[in-house]
């Protein structure tokens, strides 16, 4: 899964007709400092996500699970939405134990 | 499957119904050399792991699902095991 936030929607009157009724979201993927990475992409909603929040997605096949058993045509599900991070660690290189001494 | 850190965890009240009862961890994925591997992602945890553990990340549907006891569910990512050491073999980067 991946961290983003909820930029948009997007609006698609003549789609696939499993896609019929399904909300289509604009989301900025982003690193756990929640800053912007990568480029923009379009998820469908399966929790009800509003504009400006911080919701995690989930890619590929798993995406159409959710709306099981009707099965959409999507690559990109929104499947949480995010209360709170704690980072207890900085996310930057340390020194890998497997390098220190020994040899 | 990946080598990770573990970076933080993520609370989340809304989520799917097949996350809940697993912590949601904040992993980035490293390089031999432990340099960060792209962007860190969210996973659920399988094994009990906590911040700063250096862990075993699976990064495919099926994997994680069956790891995480919850088929058929949105899961694509998931920590399966904790790293003890890794031997390389001289002259490997």
């Amino acid at each position: 899964m991946y961290l983003g936030r909820v930029v948009g929607c997007v609006w698609a009157t003549v789609k696939n007709a499993n896609l019929t009724g399904q909300r289509l979201l604009l989301i900025q993927p982003l690193t756990p400092e929640l800053l912007s990475t990568g480029k923009r992409l379009i998820c469908l909603d399966a929790m009800g996500a509003g504009a400006g929040e911080l919701i995690y997605y989930v890619r590929g096949k798993e995406a159409s699970f959710p709306f099981l058993p009707a099965e959409p045509a999507a690559d990109a599900t929104v499947v949480g939405i995010v209360d709170s991070i704690h980072l207890k660690a900085p996310a930057a290189t340390r020194t890998p134990t497997h390098r220190k001494g020994k040899r | 499957m990946l080598i990770a850190r573990v970076v933080g965890e993520l609370v989340a009240t809304q989520k799917h119904a097949s996350h809940e009862g697993r912590k949601l961890l904040l992993v980035q994925p490293l390089n031999l050399d432990g340099s960060n591997r792209g962007d860190a992602v969210v996973a659920l945890d399988a094994v009990d792991a906590g911040v700063g553990d250096r862990v075993l990340l699976v990064t495919e549907g099926f994997s994680a699902m069956t790891a995480v006891g919850r088929p058929q569910s949105p899961i694509d990512m998931a920590v399966i095991g904790f790293i003890d050491q890794i031997d390389l073999m001289p002259g490997v980067d």
